[in-house]
């Protein structure tokens, strides 16, 4: 047995661990910024102010947290099925089109709070049709679900461009946008929730999506854990032939899998397309659900653990904007180096540590 | 060359001790291993052998305790450690790349210096030694997934002695293996303890221990209850230390009583992936109230017969009735509303979901019943206290629901599926190696159940590689041969009768 299989307690490996992560990759983000002649602390300083020192800046990075949380939700739910999907990033960009096809029909007509629900609706659907043919192909072809959903992305990206550019666009206007949303179309922000903690939100589009996003963390939690659907999920997940032996059927569960990852992807375009720029614009994804990768794999594909993952992210996003515009010798490219150094150790060598932690564990612990 | 094992001891363990939080594995065991012996240590599962193996190859270190390993007291802080010391290891699940060749597989981690051409050509030689020595032949150029089982585990020994050692480890060598596998390892065995070199044999199999070892310990609940030589025991004794009670070898049963025809298979023809027939134009009924085993050496069909019929491969051609109803081409869910129960051969990757809790493989399959939660959701209270009844039922341990399945032994783990099967009150049971790698007390356990099972009128299908546990349980005998049912006998069918069948020597 090696120590692998050695059970750790529960606030050793989803708490000190995940920290030392976190340290060792801040340290070695910390060693590049050195070595091209700024202070790592200053960095970090502004890096943190940036992102929860105002009003305005926790307010973005909830907001990036936001798109986050659903990506990462979607990529979770998938991966719990044995399925890995890459291609949140289409479906929320096809989700876009299913919400701003409600807000455009019913913004003249109704307020916000009656859009919404069709709203939701209208991403979820959109986003896990897009799903749906990727999930077919793999439960009745066996084509890959990897391969199909990064084709997809391309696909969905294509159609978009050629739908805003070509169908949606506002006459007479140079940007491939639609039409700016009316209040009935548009998600309110929580400035009053802001407001409750003495923080002004100003410009930062914080918006009734992330009370949307908590309730998909629930919901997500209760379907996994709590229900037959998603026992029968992860049955397929870990030990397909288990799952061939219980009877769950492989086809149906495959594609209700992806349709839920789908829909949940989907949903993050009501974030930023109905909560953020009232209209739908091209590329307004721009790389979330490659984020929700990391997001899931950080988070153990657990929601608690995404809801964690997803903030983490949104201060690297926001935080990172403020730092490369306070010290220009940081450009955007660093950011990204950084926000590669956190998945590369909070994520991908999360088992670096572990047989260390082990050792160390049963030394003292262990007698 | 000695006769007989000599005096020098070849491993001396002296006071180890080792604890995993609450558990108490190993209780301050000393050991001492004659160097050209062969020592089984026996023990039900859980007694702490396999703890004890992990220290002895670096894979645990003791809380307390000294190794001396001939003579010098050694510090084994990992596999590495034990290799150096000379001690190999020969692991029940084989650690080999399946699609490399054997002469690969030997040199793996060992192949000294970049280039592998030259080490190649000097494993090659060395390999041919060993072979000359030991008679361990086997084609250096066989790949290894193309092999039997038994030939395979040659290559793990061969492993061992490749990187010189002296000392090897059997952790349940015959579990995999048919009979004629068994008593050729067996040869092997002695042919490498009249070399000199010392071996320790890990086993449930009271037959192997008197068959092959010089001396035998017992070990129970963590510790080391007793060391005999083995000409001096007996089964029953080693059976009693072993359990802590008496315990009968034989299984207890009276006449069957036939009944209706539950199980009907008509012309069953199976192909694999590959398109080769594995069951060929099969027919049998098994009646209420009989156990109806097949006999066979494994690889000849009886496996996907068992998968055929439980629904989880699909049937070439040919017909199954369960209770009357079609039964062929009909989805593992829709088999258990019929009635159907398995206990499948490979408990590990069918059977449970090693990764989930207990509680959770306690309802695998019959999740969706109405008894674990309404609608779309999971009861867990439900769920938890029904795992809870089935463990006090069958004194599964740790008595922990919330336990991970890996984390318990294979005996324990082997309950858990038997405990959800038999729990069902299902109307037919099917049943694939029920006690492969369980310990003598939960054999004893699981065989009572199933006679349980016969005499409360359900049908039952039992397949087993171990002829023993065929002949003492069924009723009628069915030998598989190629495929294809080669004879039925009775069940006092004397073993040489069936042997010669399962070759496909006489009919």
């Amino acid at each position: 047995m090696s120590t692998a299989s050695v059970p750790l307690p529960a606030w050793i490996s989803y708490g000190v661990i995940p920290l030392i992560n976190l340290m060792l990759a801040f340290f070695f983000s910390g060693l590049v910024i050195w070595s091209i002649g700024e202070n790592p602390f200053e960095a970090l300083k502004f890096l943190v102010q940036g992102a929860l020192g105002r009003g305005d800046a926790i307010g973005f990075t909830l907001f990036y947290a936001t798109s986050f949380i659903f990506t990462g939700l979607s990529v979770a739910v998938a991966f719990h099925a044995g399925l890995f999907n890459i291609g949140s990033e289409g479906q929320a960009y096809i989700g876009g089109l299913g919400a701003a096809l409600v807000a455009l029909a019913l913004d003249r007509y109704v307020p916000w709070y009656v859009t919404m629900p069709f709203a939701i609706a209208g991403a979820a659907i959109f986003g896990a049709a897009w799903a749906f043919i990727p999930a077919w192909l793999q439960a009745k072809r066996g084509s890959h679900i990897v391969i199909t959903t990064i084709m997809f992305n391309f696909i969905a990206a294509a159609l978009m461009v050629y739908l805003l550019v070509n169908v949606f666009i506002v006459p007479g206007k140079m940007a491939p946008e639609t039409r700016t949303f009316l209040p009935g179309g548009q998600l309110p922000k929580l400035d009053w929730l802001m407001a409750l903690f003495g923080l002004r939100l100003g410009p930062a589009p914080f918006n009734v999506s992330f009370v949307i996003a908590l309730v998909m963390c629930f919901l997500v939690w209760v379907l996994i854990w709590r229900t037959k659907l998603g026992y029968e999920m992860r049955t397929l997940g870990v030990s397909p032939t288990a799952a061939v032996y219980a009877g769950v059927p492989y086809v149906r569960t495959v594609i209700v899998a992806m349709l839920i990852s789908g829909a949940l992807a989907g949903m993050m375009a009501l974030n930023v397309v109905m909560g953020a720029s009232a209209r739908l614009q091209v590329e307004f994804v721009a790389g979330a659900g490659f984020v929700g990768i990391a997001v899931s794999l950080m988070g153990r594909s657990h929601p608690v653990g995404i809801l964690f993952a997803a903030l983490l992210f949104g201060i690297l996003y926001q935080g990172g904007a403020d730092l490369s515009f306070e010290m220009p010798n940081i450009t955007r490219d660093m950011i990204v180096v950084i926000q590669g150094l956190v998945i590369l150790f909070a994520g991908a060598l999360e088992y670096m540590l572990r047989p260390a932690m082990v050792r160390l564990y049963q030394q003292f612990a262990g007698k | 060359m000695s006769l007989g094992p000599s005096k020098e001891p070849a491993i001396e363990l002296v006071g180890i001790d080792k604890k995993f939080g609450a558990v108490h594995a190993n209780k301050n065991i000393n050991l001492t291993v004659a160097k050209g012996s062969i020592h089984g240590i026996i023990g039900e599962n859980g007694a702490g052998k396999s703890t004890l193996m992990s220290i002895l190859y670096g894979f645990y270190h003791a809380d307390e305790g000294e190794i001396r390993i001939f003579g010098k007291p050694v510090a084994i802080r990992d596999s590495q450690a034990a290799i150096a010391a000379g001690i190999g290891m020969v692991h029940q699940h084989f650690m080999l790349v399946e699609n490399f060749t054997v002469l690969e597989n030997v040199m793996l981690g060992a192949e000294s210096g970049q280039l592998l051409a030259k080490g190649v050509a000097s494993a090659r030689k060395e390999l041919k030694r060993l072979e000359d020595d030991y008679g361990l032949e086997v084609d250096p150029d066989a790949v290894i997934e193309e092999l039997p089982v038994g030939r395979q585990q040659r290559v793990e020994i061969l492993k061992a002695l490749y990187r010189g050692a002296e000392i090897l480890i059997l952790d349940e060598p015959t579990g995999v293996l048919t009979p004629a596998e068994a008593d050729h390892l067996f040869k092997v065995l002695r042919v490498l303890r009249d070399q000199g070199k010392t071996i320790i044999l890990i086993t449930h199999k009271l037959r192997e221990i008197m068959a092959i070892t010089d001396t035998v310990s017992v070990m129970r609940r963590g510790e080391m209850v007793a060391t005999r030589k083995t000409a001096e025991t007996t089964v029953e004794e080693l059976a009693e230390l072993m359990v802590g009670r008496r315990v009968l070898l034989r299984v207890e049963k009276g006449e069957a009583k036939p009944g209706s025809v539950l199980l009907s298979v008509r012309n069953l023809t199976v192909k694999d992936s590959r398109g080769v027939t594995m069951v060929d134009d099969v027919s049998f009924d098994v009646r209420a109230g009989e156990i109806v085993g097949i006999a066979g050496v494994a690889g000849n069909g009886q496996s996907e017969l068992l998968e055929a019929i439980a629904g989880i491969r699909k049937p070439t051609s040919g017909e199954i009735f369960i209770d009357g109803q079609p039964a062929a081409n009909v989805d593992p869910a829709r088999l258990r509303d019929l009635g159907l129960a398995h206990i499948p051969e490979d408990r590990h990757h069918m059977g449970l979901v090693l990764k989930f809790e207990e509680y959770e493989n306690s309802i695998l399959g019959y999740h969706r019943n109405e008894q674990y939660g309404k609608g779309a959701l999971l009861d867990l209270e439900a769920i938890r206290k029904d795992a809870e009844e089935k463990i006090a039922k069958y004194d599964i341990r740790p008595p922990n629901p919330r336990l991970k399945t890996a984390n318990f032994s294979g005996g324990n783990q082997q309950k858990i599926v038997v405990a959800r099967e038999i729990e069902r009150d299902p109307k037919m049971l099917i049943i694939g190696q029920p006690t492969r790698g369980v310990d003598i007390g939960a054999i004893e356990f699981i065989h009572r159940r199933i006679i349980e099972m016969r005499d409360a009128g359900k049908a039952i299908l039992l397949v087993s590689v171990e002829l023993d546990e065929v002949r003492s349980l069924s009723d009628r005998i069915l030998v598989m041969f190629a495929g294809k049912i080669v004879g039925e006998k009775e069940a006092d069918a004397g073993e040489q009768t069936l042997g010669l069948m399962m070759a496909g020597i006489a009919a």
